[in-house]
């Protein structure tokens, strides 16, 4: 037996062995230099870097499989690799100085960030179903952990609880759906499943029946009506610089769960996935939409704003196939992916705004608190108008083109019913959008304090900011790299 | 043939206008100079679109074509013809006239406002300017932004209210039309226009398209029964955002008409008439009678404008050469005339702030030099010979009588009913003895008023006195257009 035994090549999945390395360097680096608190947040990012560097050099022109075929290393993973880096990076910054403000700048923080990190790595180049499953697990358990970092706070420990009975509630669901999967097809390796299914004997009784766990599962993860309980009170409850990081890079994770666990490995049960997750996406951009209406705090406002952006996104996904015919898969998938992306941008700048007026010991968190927001500071006063708009889909912003690229496919797969129905509910999103603005913009500041944000903080949010605007202006190159990259990897 | 003309008037106001929030938003003055300067400069790149037009012609004119988004094969691709030439025209003339309405009335975050006009002119260039549907869709969405922050920020009592209604209101009609484009690119497998206008369809499809297209230009216009944004925007916008409203922004529904429903879903078109002749009917009539009635002066010309505008929408479904280019020259003469009609208003409004009518009464009296520049234009409104306004209704009119007698004498009710709203309005205001003693202290206008008053009243006699030259420029597209529309496009 054991010389059959082959040392898995370690080279695809160096990053990540990178990122785990490096995050036990911190955690006793942050021991030793506890006093000096700059060092723990200057060497996660660093990290980040270096391992975005490595994801450069190990990235590969085809597909690389390592550890028994169980870890894939192909564009899309490295494509969404980088983003993730860079999201998480921005993350930090943004919330630094918050933290500090709070006394919660524990190197704890900072070490979940990078070990959350390391879970979405692990999804996002999974092939296989319970690799999958380590890294859902690696990423919940660490944001479990980030909710709850504020003790005092109630809410925050309500919403981590909250969190963590649901998120184990959906853990479940998906080890359900994977053993009825691996029932009827005898093994869990994404490619060996769609082989399986390919040749046609499989039990599709038994698989239809795991897909929905399945599906519950991922809608979870991607917080999607109806498993979208956690999504507002964990936005809200969350210190905010933790819900900036649980909206916006988990995000990509989820598409890449998604991608691996129904194009990569069911493709064949489309005809049934893409009606549940038309269900699901409809429902969301319902629910989400009319719910923001009735929000007074922006935190959960923008919660259910995620809510309906995700549907959106699961919108993409339901028009890949039509009986038999795969002519739309890649605009499809290509409009899902390029909406996470521009999704994930613009969330990073919005929820970095509402940490930009937060100061010590006041956090600029209900809609009230950007009344008068022209007054104090033109510039970010414009950064969020950008934001909004760009949230609502109103050109020349980015979230216009991911809008429109998701009706295109939409009605190319022949349901311009559902897109008509899309934009009406956008209209009513458009309706909280403007409400912002409308603070910002005709009402009068509360109180004129002059905005206390750290230099790097107020330079990063402005790039981000303005990115969302000349990716509005500019889309081509991005969506260009959303098709490059899925064309590399199927 | 390659120019950047067109180019130039979409971006030259809107790189105005970032400079003029960077440079202006310490020192008034130089925010409004700077403003002027972009304006005047945007208004002479489009003078050579005039001088350098081929009549003949009518085909685009002035075509810039570079890609843009190539997944979708969306390009920047500009153009005009006879009939867009003459709007960007005026849209650069009107902005000019706003910067300097706005001159010194405005003292909240002048910059601001300036350059949210600027930007608006541009973008509606490239409204009028573009060929390509998303091109077109993305101008026309995007400029509803400045617009809602210029009735938001500077506008009345009510402005919250007035500004969402705004904004919500056009955006369910253009989501609806960017829809149909994208039914249409998956159609043509292209957003060229004018390869739209070469497109067959079935009648369900055009039909459907045509009623999404309705929708989002119904509004715009704004045709009776969707026209219930206008006054209450119009009351709330500041005299700035008002004149851009009446002078350009409700040109777009109507330029929408000429552009996409006629000639991409001529069927329809046709079939849809009857109803677009009645509302018209009820636009031009019933709203005439509410007009009447109105206390607030702003109101009672928002009320007019959607009057005037059923005129436009009538000579349009009528199908006939009088009818069309009466529309269009009704369209650029409402332009002026309903312009000045609320810079007029906003002249009294900055002395006495009020709009109400009750509140004036003889202002003849104390300001003798602005009465008479203010009975020109009420004249112009109600249509009287010899000013642009009498050119278009009269026009439209002929048109309609050679399609039915009784249309075009339900249409000519008009010339009644617009002396009656008009001039009565003006009788309460200005005639009559001294009514209280915000209008005795009323001062005759200055002479940066006198400027913008007389620059108009000299646009509406010229074009009273002597449309040829306009009419002319529009006529070849007007005949191609009307080859498009008498064509069935069904499969």
């Amino acid at each position: 037996m054991l010389n059959q035994f082959v040392a898995p090549d370690l080279y695809p999945a160096a990053p990540e062995i990178f990122l785990l390395a490096m995050a036990c360097v911190i955690l006793f680096v942050d021991l030793l230099a506890s006093q000096r608190r700059w060092i723990t947040p200057f060497l996660s990012v660093a990290s980040l870097v270096g391992a975005a560097l490595l994801t450069v050099l190990t990235a590969s022109e085809f597909s690389v499989l390592t550890f028994s075929n169980t870890y894939i290393n192909d564009a899309l993973s490295s494509f969404l690799k980088l983003l993730t880096y860079l999201s998480v990076a921005t993350a930090l910054i943004y919330g630094r100085g918050y933290l500090r403000e709070r006394n919660l700048d524990k190197g704890e923080y900072y070490l979940l960030a990078l070990f959350a990190t390391l879970g979405m790595m692990v999804m996002i180049s999974a092939n296989h179903f319970l690799v999958m499953y380590l890294g859902i697990e690696l990423l919940s358990l660490s944001l479990y952990a980030m909710v709850a970092m504020d003790r005092e706070s109630v809410r925050a420990t309500e919403a981590a609880m909250k969190y963590f009975v649901l998120g184990a509630l959906a853990s479940g669901l998906l080890l359900y759906g994977m053993s009825m999967v691996y029932g009827a097809t005898g093994s869990l390796e994404i490619s060996v499943v769609a082989q399986a299914l390919e040749q046609g004997a499989v039990n599709k009784t038994v698989l239809v029946f795991g897909l929905v766990f399945l599906v519950s599962g991922i809608a979870f993860k991607l917080g999607v009506v109806p498993f979208h309980m956690w999504i507002p009170d964990v936005y809200h409850g969350a210190p905010t610089s933790v819900t900036l990081f649980i909206g916006s890079a988990p995000k990509l994770a989820g598409y890449a769960l998604a991608i691996r666990f129904l194009v990569s490995g069911l493709l064949d049960l489309a005809v049934h996935w893409q009606t549940m997750l038309l269900i699901l996406a409809v429902f969301s951009i319902v629910l989400g939409n009319l719910a923001a209406i009735a929000q007074t705090n922006i935190k959960r406002m923008l919660a259910y704003s995620t809510i309906s952006h995700m549907g959106f996104m699961l919108l993409a996904l339901t028009a890949g196939v039509q009986g038999g015919n795969t002519t739309l898969a890649f605009p499809a998938y290509i409009t899902a992916l390029y909406y996470v992306v521009a999704y994930v941008l613009m969330a990073l700048a919005s929820f970095g705004m509402i940490i930009l007026l937060s100061r010590k010991g006041f956090e600029a968190e209900e809609l009230e608190d950007f009344k008068g927001l022209n007054k104090r500071s033109p510039w970010f006063a414009l950064m969020m108008l950008i934001l909004m708009f760009s949230l609502a889909g109103i050109p020349f912003f980015i979230g216009f083109w991911a809008k429109f690229a998701v009706l295109t496919v939409v009605v190319a797969s022949g349901k311009v019913a559902v897109a008509v129905f899309a934009v009406i509910m956008s209209l009513i999103g458009a309706f909280y959008y403007l409400r912002v603005v409308k603070c910002m913009y005709f009402d009068s500041p509360r109180d004129m304090t002059p905005i206390q944000a750290g230099a790097d903080l107020r330079i990063l949010l402005s790039i981000n900011s303005l990115a969302v605007a000349l990716l509005g202006v500019f889309p081509q190159k991005v969506i260009f790299l959303c098709q490059y990259v899925l064309v590399r990897t199927f | 043939m390659s120019s950047h003309l067109l180019s130039l008037a979409i971006w030259v106001p809107i790189l105005g206008a970032l400079l003029v929030f960077v440079a202006g938003s310490e020192r008034r003055a130089t925010a409004r100079w700077l403003a002027l300067a972009v304006a005047l400069a945007g208004l002479l790149v489009t003078i050579p679109l005039f001088t350098g037009f081929d009549r003949t012609q009518a085909g685009m004119q002035f075509v810039e074509l570079s890609p843009w988004v190539g997944a979708f094969r969306i390009n920047y691709f500009l153009g005009v013809d006879g009939i867009s030439m003459l709007f960007i025209l005026l849209n650069s003339f009107i902005t000019v006239l706003v910067v300097l309405a706005g001159w010194q009335v405005i003292e909240e975050k002048q910059a601001q406002y300036m350059g949210a006009f600027l930007i608006m002119s541009g973008l509606m260039n490239g409204i009028f300017s573009a060929l390509d549907g998303i091109l077109f869709y993305v101008f026309f969405e995007a400029s509803l932004i400045p617009m809602y922050l210029i009735i938001g920020i500077w506008g009345g009592p009510n402005r919250v209210y007035a500004a969402l209604k705004f904004f919500l209101y056009t955006l369910l009609g253009s989501l609806l039309m960017l829809v149909a484009f994208i039914y249409l690119y998956l159609q043509s497998h292209t957003f060229n226009l004018l390869e739209w206008h070469q497109l067959r369809l079935d009648f369900i499809p055009q039909l459907l398209i045509f009623i999404a297209f309705l929708l989002s230009f119904a509004v715009k216009v704004p045709m009776w029964p969707v026209h219930t944004w206008l006054p209450d925007a119009h009351v709330e916008a500041p005299t700035g955002g008002s004149v851009v409203l009446a002078a350009i922004a409700l040109k777009l529904g109507a330029y929408g008409f000429v552009r996409f429903s006629l000639p991409i879903v001529p069927d329809a078109a046709h079939y849809a008439a009857p109803m677009m002749i009645g509302l018209s009917l009820i636009a031009i009539i019933y709203i005439g009678f509410v007009a009447i009635v109105q206390a607030d002066m702003k109101k009672l010309v928002a009320y007019s404008s959607v009057s005037h505008m059923g005129f436009v929408t009538l000579g349009f479904f009528i199908f006939n050469t009088l009818g069309v280019e009466g529309a269009l020259v009704q369209m650029i003469s409402h332009g002026f005339v309903s312009g000045a009609m609320f810079l007029c208003i906003g002249v009294m409004y900055d002395r006495v702030h009020s709009r109400q009518i009750a509140d004036y009464g003889g202002v003849v009296n104390t300001m003798p030099k602005f009465a008479a520049l203010f009975l020109f234009f009420a004249m112009a409104n109600s249509g009287l010979p010899a000013t642009s306004g009498f050119v278009g209704e009269f026009m439209v009119i002929m048109g309609a009588v050679r399609f039915n007698f009784w249309t075009g004498f339900a249409a000519a009710i008009t010339l009644i009913l617009g002396a009656a709203y008009t001039l009565w309005m003006y009788k309460r205001v200005v005639f009559g003895a001294v009514a209280n003693d915000h209008v005795a202290e009323m001062s005759d206008i200055n002479a940066r008023e006198f400027l913008v008053l007389g620059l108009l009243a000299v646009a509406v006699l010229a074009m009273g006195l002597y449309p040829f030259p306009f009419t002319d420029v529009m006529h070849a597209s007007v005949d191609n257009l009307l080859r498009h529309v008498a064509t069935s496009k069904l499969l």
